[in-house]
């Protein structure tokens, strides 16, 4: 059963293969199993099976959703009622949510089970998951090299069949890189498009939420559910959901691809681009048209970033202090000692470098030459993409310049890490959908194709990944030992 | 662009945010690199381009003010990590 995509489960439970008591304590004894990949911080086995119970009522009925009965898990990140919420920080040990993610809101009332909270780099922040304080996550694929992040533990789950779909949270390429470095599908969506109501906050002007899943056609699934205004989240966006199913099988004939040359430069690995270029080729034989686009201001994207996810992080993670929220220091001498100690003991190193820099630029006689600065090269980098996607229908590249790396391989330095992120970072300060899906193998670890498109336009997105998985296998393939 | 130690440490005051004695060379030297990585935003001219804050353009929404929460009172005071009689406890240093 784990290693079946949503799609197929869903057609399994209605017809009475097995019920969603049976399928979730199969997923439930498989995270017993695998307790070395770490991709879980919290399992809730009790509700769960309570969940899948009301799930097998509600498919009796005949009033089920397509999700109903289906065992997800949440990354860590999303506040759950009753359930710890951690964020993957000593900060949050402690702390039990008092209520639902809008996210988590909409995915219970379809009916969906909850395994557990995944693994996940602290707040959010870092690349390969090895920041967070319930240590590193394992890849599926080669046990010794690293997930990804920040969704790290979201992506093993999902590849290793822990859990049939996850949620992730994308802020520079959180949902994609992990996607990408574990063989699976994930997808950001438009800034806007899914609610951020009770998801902790990095950088509340890139962060979104969206599906990491087995297959297009599943995430397409998870997407509707999610998706959707939310009076709750003053940035969300009013505009009507489509059905993203609706579209999945039209015919890619015309579909006008952009490869930015910017993303096939110096840094690439070359057998990454290979595949790349078999993937595109793919596209070419399911008649699309390719040319070569440029974003010349692509390569100011991670600068411009890590002064406006730093900058966004040290406000958000001010309310971090002891009083309100987590961890507080033993025997505070004053407010002050209170506030530093509570913070310094609790936040690990990436969270407190992010910090740092972030209050720096924010500080008196900076935030011109930094955040002002950076806003508008973000506008400039925006703007490259507005202009590529004049041209196109969708621009495809890279999600990663090398497959996993090795666990503990880029801890020492943290700027060889941040520009890991070169080909995700850009599309986070433009605010568009882009999608990661299995395109191939190097060295048996998998690669993942970067598919960006226009605004609101997932449900493009979603019928090019899902055509591509019409005819390949690649997101089929399942690592050695958890098939 | 480089930081000293005792920018770090008046930085970290800012922030409120302890940061161990032996760490504030690695922080000088990382914060350091950050911010040369960062200065080359300085390459780009952006004279007159407007700062972009939300992708959308969107403004803050406003929402008529009206009572929309429940009280949660009891559940708040069951997930507290200290209460008595109703009240949550905190060290004396807030006065």
């Amino acid at each position: 059963m784990n290693n079946k995509t949503i799609a197929e489960l869903a057609k399994s439970l209605r017809a009475g293969e097995f019920s969603s008591v049976e399928l979730t304590q199969t997923y439930l004894k498989r995270i017993r199993q695998f307790p070395a990949l770490n991709a879980y911080i919290t399992v809730t086995a009790e509700q769960a099976l309570a969940q899948a119970e009301a799930a097998d009522k509600r498919l009796a009925a005949g009033s089920a959703d397509l999700l109903t009965g289906i065992p997800i898990a949440q990354k860590d990140i999303f506040c759950t009622d009753g359930v710890k919420t951690s964020c993957g920080s000593k900060m949050l040990d402690n702390f039990i949510s008092p209520y639902n993610a809008t996210v988590v809101e909409k995915l219970n009332a379809a009916g969906t089970v909850m395994l557990g909270k995944l693994n996940m780099d602290e707040f959010a922040m870092g690349s390969s998951n090895e920041t967070s304080f319930y240590g590193p996550v394992q890849n599926p694929w080669n046990v010794s090299c690293v997930p990804g992040g920040s969704s790290g533990g979201s992506a093993a789950a999902v590849a290793a069949g822990l859990a049939a779909g996850a949620t992730g949270t994308d802020t520079g390429g959180s949902i994609r890189q992990p996607a990408a470095f574990c063989g699976i599908t994930g997808l950001k969506p438009t800034y806007g498009r899914v609610s951020r109501y009770g998801m902790i906050a990095y950088a509340s002007s890139l962060d979104q939420g969206g599906p990491m899943t087995r297959s297009a056609e599943d995430a397409a699934i998870m997407l509707q559910v999610m998706a959707g205004f939310d009076e709750k989240d003053s940035t969300s966006v009013d505009r009507p959901v489509p059905d993203y199913s609706a579209g999945l099988n039209q015919p890619l004939n015309g579909l006008k691809i952009g490869l930015p040359k910017e993303f096939f430069g110096e840094g690439l690995d070359g057998e990454i681009a290979a595949v790349i270029e078999t993937a595109v080729n793919e596209y070419r034989k399911l008649g699309a048209e390719v040319k070569e686009v440029s974003m010349q201001n692509l390569k100011h994207a991670i600068p411009a970033y890590y002064v406006i996810a730093p900058a966004e992080c040290s406000a958000n993670l001010s309310r971090f202090d002891g009083v309100r929220f987590g961890y507080r220091c033993d025997n505070p001498a004053d407010l002050t000692d209170l506030y530093t100690r509570s913070r310094g003991e609790a936040f690990g190193k990436e969270v407190k470098r992010r910090i740092l820099i972030g209050t720096y630029a924010l500080s008196a006689g900076y935030y011109d030459a930094y955040y002002l600065k950076a806003q508008k090269v973000r506008r400039l980098i925006s703007d490259d993409f507005k202009s590529a996607l004049d041209e196109v229908d969708v621009l495809m590249g890279p999600v990663s310049p090398t497959v996993a790396f090795g666990l503990g391989e880029k801890t020492g330095d943290p700027i060889q890490m941040y520009l890991s992120d070169i080909y995700t970072i850009a599309v986070n300060l433009a605010g568009l959908p882009a999608m990661s899906i299995p395109a191939g193998f190097v060295d048996g670890k998998p690669v993942g194709l970067q598919i960006i498109g226009n605004y609101f336009a997932e449900d493009r997105l979603l019928n090019v990944a899902h055509r591509y998985q019409m005819n390949t296998d690649w997101h089929k393939q399942m690592p050695k030992g958890f098939e | 662009m480089s930081l000293t130690t005792d920018d770090v440490n008046k930085i970290a005051h800012l922030a409120r945010l302890g940061v161990d004695i032996q760490d504030v060379d690695t922080y000088a030297h990382d914060l350091s690199g950050i911010l040369d990585l960062v200065a080359q935003m300085s390459e780009l001219n952006t004279e007159g381009v407007a700062p972009m804050a939300h992708p959308m353009e969107q403004g803050q929404r406003l929402r008529p003010d009206r009572v929309i929460e429940t009280n949660m009172r009891e559940k708040f005071q069951s997930i507290a990590p200290q209460v008595e009689a109703g009240l949550y406890l905190v060290p004396k240093v807030i006065e």
